[in-house]
């Protein structure tokens, strides 16, 4: 590796990270817009507009998350008397930092460059070169992954702990026994993909993705992976870590000005990230129908660079589309789902989402070995049969109501004391 | 490049001692979990140094992620330790030292006398433990202390959730809401029937 390579790498990593924050500076405001919307509200639509002719505005709004972000570095930073000074100033990092090198060894795309330059068939391994949309491509990607989620949730323990505030503290116990308790399912999860593409790394699952998205063979782990990654990034309605009812702000409440900002980023760039894992894991990544055909396309008429350029761009622009669906999907649920109780979370995670994340490694080892070379056959039935179980599964634990006898009024007994 | 990979591995030996010095020393137990979890780190980066990708973030996965998080939270709902200044250390701690360091040796003596070290590194490039590899060992030559591991991490499995089910059995219900003011009603109504107890009027 040569001194030129290294700064190249250096750039990336920088240009990496800066693009994960103002993904997340725009998530805000995404979410913000698509909240408002689904509560028939107007939402953020003041800062910034692009004038068009006829007294109309264009975009109202989209200077929002500088605003914001303005907003919060005037703020006055207090640090409270009786915190651990050192371990909470160092919080706020140990949040951001696993939420910002998560994205690492995500394959944004396939751009090949070096090497013989040719269009990727069949994946992206251009052969004696490197995929220039993956920053580190190492071989056992996915355990990578899943290593750097389990230690995001030390930010938030030690913030609970160093600010030395009751409500904190438990934010911070909440957060540990949370992420612990769906870490399990997610693995699993994560374990079934593994085992379909028979590999590791985050590369070689996204090649094996060819015109066969693993959210066929893999339904089940999907959903439970939809599900465990909700909790695992404390979102709603698996956000008790900081119920405003119950916890005043949660972990975050002796945090003030960008060290605030710093634990909101953290947490909505995992969330983003966590989406960007089910895409690269279950939704093909940024494989998408007619790219390749396309790039052949422009390959033949202005040249292989143009070609591998106009892939380069396309799969990313198919990777980001992918990824603003999930992101869709999860405000959507913060939207429309009400919080769950902690016992409730608990039960859900080990009760439900573990065994059905076992049941999934069986069935996908079993159809593997009966099946070997039929994949449509045994993604067919996996399909199908993971359809089954998770309609059983909420068939049996669903919601239900309490028979009328068990509840009993506050109201009720209060009258008598009277 | 040689130069270059020596020196981050004395710094990151070093680093990862002075953590582990840290780790008995702190007066704060919560201080050193922390860098009980910075020592276990910088192992984990001497293992990338090595190119052992796979232990290394299994090492992040396990210690770090897991064992670690759960000492945290272990001392964190013991609330009375928190905080508070615990000696670590006790007048005799050069005893340990010397047993400790007599261990050492004795483990380390016969290999370093025994083991015949390469001087020239070999050509050939050697993958150590790719994934494959171990799992298939795992599979075949090391069958048997495979199952026999996880029989006993079974074992130890449902001990825990025994003696978590003995622990709940003889804990004080937290009581709902309605459940509390009804104790009241009651306490109230037997308060009224015996006016004259004078002692249990001031305690309200």
């Amino acid at each position: 590796m040569s001194f030129l390579d290294i700064i190249i790498l250096i750039v990336k990593a920088l240009v990496l990270a800066l693009a994960a924050t103002t993904l997340f500076a725009y998530f805000t405001l995404f979410e913000r817009i698509l909240l408002a919307r689904f509560q028939h509200r107007v939402g953020p639509n003041r800062a910034g507009y692009i004038p068009l002719p006829g007294g109309r505005k264009l975009l109202g709004g989209f200077l929002q998350p500088v605003a914001d972000a303005v907003k919060l570095f005037f703020k006055e930073d207090v640090t409270p008397a009786l915190a651990d000074k050192w371990v909470y100033l160092i919080s706020p990092a140990f949040a951001t930092i696993p939420a910002l090198i998560i994205w690492a060894t995500i394959p944004l795309g396939c751009w090949p460059v070096g090497g013989d330059g040719a269009l990727p068939v069949g994946g992206c391994a251009p052969v004696g070169g490197s995929n220039f949309l993956q920053l580190a491509e190492i071989s056992v990607g996915i355990l990578y992954l899943l290593a750097v989620t389990s230690i995001g949730v030390y930010g938030i323990a030690i913030a609970g702990w160093s600010s030395n505030n009751k409500y904190s503290m438990l934010g911070g116990v909440r957060a540990s026994a949370q992420v612990i308790s769906y870490e399990l399912a997610l693995g699993l999860a994560v374990l079934g993909v593994v085992m379909q593409a028979e590999s590791f790394s985050t590369a070689e699952i996204v090649n094996r993705q060819w015109g066969w998205w693993f959210i066929i063979p893999q339904f089940l782990g999907f959903i439970i992976f939809l599900l465990a990654s909700t909790a695992e990034v404390v979102r709603a309605p698996f956000d008790l870590v900081e119920a405003e009812q119950e916890l005043v702000g949660g972990y975050n409440t002796e945090f003030g000005s960008m060290k605030f900002a710093l634990f909101f980023m953290s947490e909505y760039i995992k969330l983003v990230a966590m989406n960007a894992i089910a895409v690269t894991l279950f939704l093909g990544g940024w494989h998408f129908p007619g790219l390749y055909t396309l790039a052949q396309f422009v390959s033949a008429n202005a040249g292989q660079w143009a070609g591998n350029a106009v892939f380069g761009l396309l799969s990313l622009g198919a990777f980001l589309l992918k990824v603003t669906l999930l992101s869709f999907l999860s405000v959507w649920i913060r939207a429309t789902v009400p919080r769950v109780r902690y016992d409730q979370l608990m039960h859900l995670g080990w009760k439900v989402l573990l065994p059905m994340a076992l049941f999934n490694v069986a069935l996908t080892a079993v159809l593997n070995v009966l099946i070997p070379d039929n994949r449509v056959l045994s993604g067919v039935i996996a399909l199908v049969v993971g359809a089954l179980v998770i309609v059983g599964v909420a068939a049996v634990n669903g919601p239900r109501k309490p028979p009328a006898s068990q509840v009993t009024l506050v109201k009720k007994s209060a009258e008598v004391v009277q | 490049m040689n130069i270059l990979i020596m020196v981050i591995f004395v710094v990151l030996a070093a680093f990862t001692l002075a953590a582990g010095v840290m780790v008995v020393t702190v007066k704060n137990i919560i201080h050193a979990a922390l860098w009980l979890i910075a020592s276990f780190f910088s192992v984990a980066a001497m293992y990338l140094l090595m190119e052992a990708e796979f232990i290394a973030i299994v090492q992040v996965l396990v210690y770090v992620g897991a064992i670690s998080i759960l000492v945290l939270f272990a001392i964190m709902l013991t609330r009375h330790v928190t905080g508070e200044g615990v000696r670590q250390l006790y007048k005799r701690w050069w005893i340990a030292l010397i047993v400790a360091a007599a261990l050492f040796g004795v483990l380390i003596v016969p290999t370093v006398f025994n083991y015949e070290w390469a001087v020239q590194p070999s050509g050939a490039q050697i993958s150590i433990a790719s994934t494959v590899e171990i799992g298939t060992a795992f599979m075949r030559e090391y069958l048997l202390p495979f199952e026999v591991a996880s029989v006993l991490l079974l074992v130890a499995l449902i001990g825990a959730i025994v003696i978590a089910f003995e622990e709940r059995s003889t804990r004080r219900r937290v009581l709902t809401l309605a459940e509390e003011v009804e104790q009241r009603r009651q306490r109230n109504e037997s308060l009224r029937l015996a006016p004259t107890t004078h002692a249990s009027e001031t305690s309200e």
